[in-house]
């Protein structure tokens, strides 16, 4: 009987890498025989961004239970140090793919440091509070990095809240980051297949933590706070470990977004990303990890898959997200799931519960 | 016999209102340990002071000889107290077994590493739980729900899982707080005899609250009668039952 389950649940988790790994072949062999507008494949790394920063975003949300509304915040501090790491680190690491490994360890461990600091703080909220505090850490993050200004010359770092000129830089200087214009001349070091790589990294860590030990102790506090405290488990400590796991991933995914891009601006970071992660979260099913894959997966392409219907396409966005919710959570949809779907799926259709 | 659970004069206020005034409590090791009296009297109350939810303003609790007076309630969790609660808080949304394994928490123990990587301790870890929760949820013949999520039991099963979650934890003493709540007679005749065997094979001392009298007189052997935050009466289950005080107080007549 025991066997069974683990069995179950380690079934899921195989289909859930195998959907990622399938998606990716058909994505690479679409891409080696040039059915991939250019379009598509300018979203292959944001696809992947999206998909590590919804999985991080449900471990907090759906394992953990606490509404968080900064998440963007946390990439934004993944994206920035990486980016630094990288423009710093560029003559001393010349393996693009080594410098890249390093950046995104930085990123994440960036981002992780933040995570405590923050949840330290805001995990003593709950609920509504937590949410809102999440969001200003969110908006706070993106515009304190807006005032930074840190350059480089042969006497070593500058560094400026006021403007790129009260640096007093000599001649040979190199801007690192330049406030609202961020950092420029990253080296793009990341790949589709860099980027897939992190998701299933991000899955195994993401899966393997809810099905343990301590992912019983996170979800036993999500289910009720009392009893959990009631059987010895350590409230302050579970809280802050998911939420420090939830900000390096999507720290690394902060990092995977700066190094496909040439400028990064702390702009993109803003209350909208958040809420995107959010609706990947809501959408592919709270604390259901294969769904938020899923979701981020086909709302980033939908829009690009629109394109054709010109005017027509946030209108029809927005129908599939309503059809989407509907298909999730409406009892007749999840009947006829079960009764249709389910007889094909018979396993892979009850995953998580 | 030796004393498991020694409290004295223990209070609390709210505001102006004197919840629970002077109350004395000893329980030997082994005992089923009634804590009757009417609605209101602050019953909970003492059950929450114990397990360090609310901070006594004054008294102490000793606890097999160790003092617990005013320790938080994983403290006092970990130095041997473990309950159930009058409405059920079970972890709703996590299966029967892994209701009994969050419970086995501080007492099977690999790192965060170790479960992320699923390294052989991880394996042999998980392994002993599992058999050490499936043993458990077979003494309240659930043995066959492990994979059921927990909101999906009937209603008597969920309490009966919340004892075995408590159980689980490995305490000196159980609190059970109204464990036949809502049960028929039939499913409260078996909790007795579970009660029982629990106290029998677990070698536990249990404390607990009920309204059911047949419950009571059935499986009790001393009891509290708390009134308006005072103890009205203590001592043998017969004698305290027939107490004409505690006739007009509770029981009517």
């Amino acid at each position: 009987m025991q066997r069974m389950k683990t069995n179950k649940n380690f079934k899921s988790n195989l289909i859930t890498y195998g959907i990622v790994i399938v998606a990716f072949a058909i994505a690479q062999t679409l891409q080696s025989t040039g059915n991939l507008s250019s379009l598509m494949k300018g979203l292959l790394v944001p696809i992947c961004v999206y998909v590590i920063l919804a999985v991080s975003l449900n471990l907090v949300v759906g394992i953990s239970g606490e509404l968080s509304l900064g998440h963007a915040g946390f990439m934004c501090v993944g994206a920035f140090f990486s980016a630094f790491f990288s423009k710093c680190m560029v003559d001393v690491i010349p393996i693009s793919g080594l410098r890249f490994f390093f950046a995104v360890l930085v990123g994440a461990a960036g981002a992780a440091v933040f995570g405590v600091l923050i949840g330290i703080p805001v995990l003593r909220l709950r609920g509504d509070y937590l949410a809102i505090v999440t969001l200003a850490f969110g908006e706070i993050i993106k515009n304190v990095i807006n005032v930074f200004y840190i350059g480089r010359d042969s006497n070593g770092f500058h560094f400026s809240m006021k403007d790129q000129f009260s640096l007093g830089m000599e001649p040979d200087g190199v801007m690192l980051l330049s406030g609202p214009q961020g950092i420029t001349g990253i080296t793009r070091d990341s790949s589709f297949l860099a980027g897939v790589i992190l998701i299933l990294i991000t899955l195994f860590i993401v899966l393997n933590l809810i099905d343990s030990r301590d992912g019983r102790a996170i979800k036993s506090i999500r289910d009720n706070r009392i009893a959990a405290e009631s059987i010895g488990i350590n409230i302050t400590k579970y809280k802050l470990m998911a939420f420090t796991v939830s900000a390096a991933l999507a720290g690394m995914a902060g990092a995977l977004y700066s190094h496909n891009l040439a400028t990064l601006q702390a702009s993109k970071f803003n209350f909208n990303t958040s809420i995107l992660a959010l609706v990947f979260v809501v959408l592919g099913g709270i604390g259901n990890i294969r769904g938020s894959v899923i979701a981020a997966v086909v709302l980033t392409a939908l829009p690009e898959l629109l394109r054709g219907l010109a005017d027509y396409r946030m209108l029809i966005y927005a129908i599939v997200l309503i059809v989407m919710m509907l298909f999730n959570w409406a009892p007749k949809a999840l009947e006829w799931r079960e009764r249709y779907l389910g007889r094909i799926f018979r396993k892979s259709a009850k995953e998580g519960k | 016999m030796a004393v498991m659970l020694d409290v004295k004069n223990l209070g609390i206020s709210f505001g102006g209102l004197r919840a629970v005034n002077g109350f004395d409590l000893k329980i030997e090791k082994g005992e089923l340990y009634g804590l009757i009296g009417p609605n209101g009297a602050g019953k909970t109350t003492v059950f929450n002071l114990l397990t360090g939810v609310y901070k006594p303003n004054e008294g102490c609790v000793m606890l097999d000889g160790q003092d617990i007076t005013g320790k938080s309630t994983i403290e006092i969790n970990k130095a041997g107290i473990a309950r159930t609660f009058q409405n059920i808080r079970l972890f709703k949304d996590m299966s029967v077994l892994d209701n009994v394994k969050a419970g086995l928490h501080n007492h099977y123990k690999y790192s965060t590493l170790a479960g992320i990587f699923r390294t052989p301790s991880f394996r042999r870890t998980e392994t002993e739980m599992n058999e050490r929760a499936i043993e458990l949820l077979k003494v309240f013949d659930l043995d066959g729900e492990v994979d059921y999520l927990a909101s999906n039991l009937p209603y008597g099963k969920q309490r009966k899982l919340e004892i075995a979650r408590a159980l689980a934890t490995e305490p000196k003493l159980l609190l059970l707080d109204e464990p036949a709540a809502g049960m028929n007679p039939n499913e409260t005749q078996e909790l007795m005899d579970t009660i029982h065997f629990v106290r029998d094979n677990f070698h536990m001392t249990i404390l607990l609250i009920e309204h059911d009298m047949r419950l009571v007189s059935g499986i009790c052997e001393e009891l509290t009668v708390l009134n308006f935050g005072e103890v009205l009466a203590q001592g043998k289950t017969a004698e305290v039952l027939n107490n004409p005080q505690v006739i007009t107080a509770y029981l009517g007549e």
